[in-house]
This record gives structure tokens, sequence and C-alpha cells, in this order.
């Protein structure tokens, strides 16, 4: 009962705090709803017995968050990031989409006859998917850590401002290097 | 709390996602909406495991939607500081052409 009551509760939290991100007046205010929103989110799947999951979820979002308030700051420099804007397009077609996909997922969710529950959760849970990754699904947890430092790299060459191809041409043959200061590294 | 509970609410977070991701100018509002998709497939996948199959083999299936919201966020971030300082903007519909 008290856990029925604890997610509806988290629910709409988690929505209206979705809501709120994209109808505050400012991106600021937007990352702190959006953070409250994947809390909300997270105490769920605590809810509903992942507790390792849950608190990576929590933790990682407002890591995110921060990162992504860095981000905004950034960008938009620290006065228009606190000051109300609009800034939209094609409102109607994003809403009518959005409505849309809810009523055919909530449909989908309430008419589908969902079979009955198969097994029953592990009594150590944590320690049961930590022996799974590295036993029988160790492959998934394989491609997961290239997939990571392949997103790594492609995050660095993507941002960096000037990289070895900027420096010595695309064949890595000219030199001395296009540095802007001469006395780097080719001179 | 019921699968149907849960399944509905995480309808409302994807149907939100999608209307942020349609709807907004900015790199960084727009990657706001993609979360909040993913965060609903994420609340989805965790009713699935808990009232369908609770076994852990579900649970790397979750732990492969993390490393995807992990993902997008990193190239995310690196396109939109790409994208400002080729263009000096933040805004999508000024790089409706990805020619740099």
């Amino acid at each position: 009962m008290l856990t029925g009551v604890a997610f509806w509760v988290l629910a709409v939290v988690a929505v209206a705090a979705g809501v709120a991100v994209f109808v505050v007046d400012s991106m600021a205010r937007a990352t702190y709803a959006l953070a409250l929103s994947f809390i909300a989110v997270g105490v769920q799947i605590l809810l509903l017995e992942q507790g390792y999951l849950g608190l990576i979820t929590i933790l990682m979002m407002v890591m995110e968050m921060a990162v992504m308030a860095i981000y905004m700051v950034m960008f938009m420099g620290m006065n228009p990031a606190l000051m109300p804007m609009d800034m939209t397009h094609g409102k109607k077609t994003a809403i009518g989409a959005s409505v849309g996909a809810f009523v055919l997922l909530a449909s989908g969710a309430l008419l589908i006859p969902w079979p009955q529950r198969r097994g029953a959760v592990p009594e150590d849970l944590t320690r049961a998917l930590g022996l799974e990754i590295m036993g029988e699904k160790m492959l998934v947890m394989a491609v997961l850590g290239p997939v990571m430092v392949a997103t790594i790299v492609a995050g660095v060459v993507l941002a960096a401002h000037r990289s070895r191809y900027d420096r010595f041409g695309d064949d890595l043959r000219r030199r001395p290097a296009d540095d802007p200061q001469p006395g780097g590294v080719g001179r | 709390m019921t699968l149907e509970a849960v399944l509905v609410v995480a309808a409302a977070l994807f149907a939100v996602g999608l209307y942020g991701a349609l709807s907004q100018q900015v790199v960084v509002m727009v990657m706001m909406g993609l979360e909040l998709m993913i965060n609903g497939v994420l609340l989805a996948a965790a009713g699935f495991w808990l009232f369908l199959a609770p076994d852990p083999t579900g649970q790397v299936l979750l732990l492969v939607v993390l490393a995807a919201m992990t993902v997008e966020m990193a190239m995310g971030f690196a396109v939109a500081t790409l994208l400002h300082r080729r263009r000096q903007t933040d805004m999508t519909d000024m790089a409706e052409e990805l020619s740099g």
C-alpha cells in the first residue's frame, strides 16, 4: 500500500518535472527540473526492487545534469541562462506527435494481456548481476567497454579545437606544423 | 503498483521527451528531450523485469540502456561544442546542413 502511494507520488513528480523542463522560462530551471525528474525515476526503480540500477541512475543523472549546467552557461553565458527565453519551433506538430505517442503506448500497456511472472527476484540481486556480467553475459560488457572508449575518442576528436590533422595536414606529412604560435612539437 | 501503471508512467515520460526533442531549438534542450525519452524506456524496462521475468539477464539489458544514455550525452555534448565553435550557435535551425 505504502509502496503504491510512494510510486504514484514519484510518478507525478517525475512527469510534472519532465513537463516543467520545457515550460519553465530559463535553461537553469529546466536543468534542475530534469534532475528532479531523473531522481524521481531513480527512486521508482529502487521501489521496483532494483537497488543497484536505481542508485546508478540517480548518481549518473545528477552528474550529467551538473555537466549540462556547465555547458549551458558555457554556450549561453550566465545571464541568458538565468533569463526568460522561449526557443521552440513546430510546437503544434510536436504536441500532436507527443499526444499520439502517449495514447498509442498507454493503450498498448493497458490492453495487452501481459503474461504471468516467470521466476522470482534473486535474494541478492546485485551479486547475481555481478556474476552474470562476469560470466554468461561477459560478451555484453566486452562490447560495452570498447564502445565507451570509442565514445571518448570520438568526443575528443569532435570537441578538440585543433587536432594533429589541423597541424600536420590530412596525410600528417606537413613540416613544420601549422601552429599559431611557434616553438611547439614539430618545430 | 502494477506493470500497467509503470508502463503508463513510462509512456508519459517518453511522450514528454518526444515533445521536447521535436520542439526545442537549442541543442542542449533537444538532448534533454532525448534523455527523458530514454528515461521512460529505462523505467519501462525496470517494470518488465520485475513483473514479467525477474532474472539477472534482464538487468544486463538495463545496464545497456544506461550505457546508451551515457554515449548519447557524451556525443551530444561533443557535437554541441563543435557546432558552437564552427557556427557560433547552439540552435538546431542554424545547423541544417552538416557540411562544417
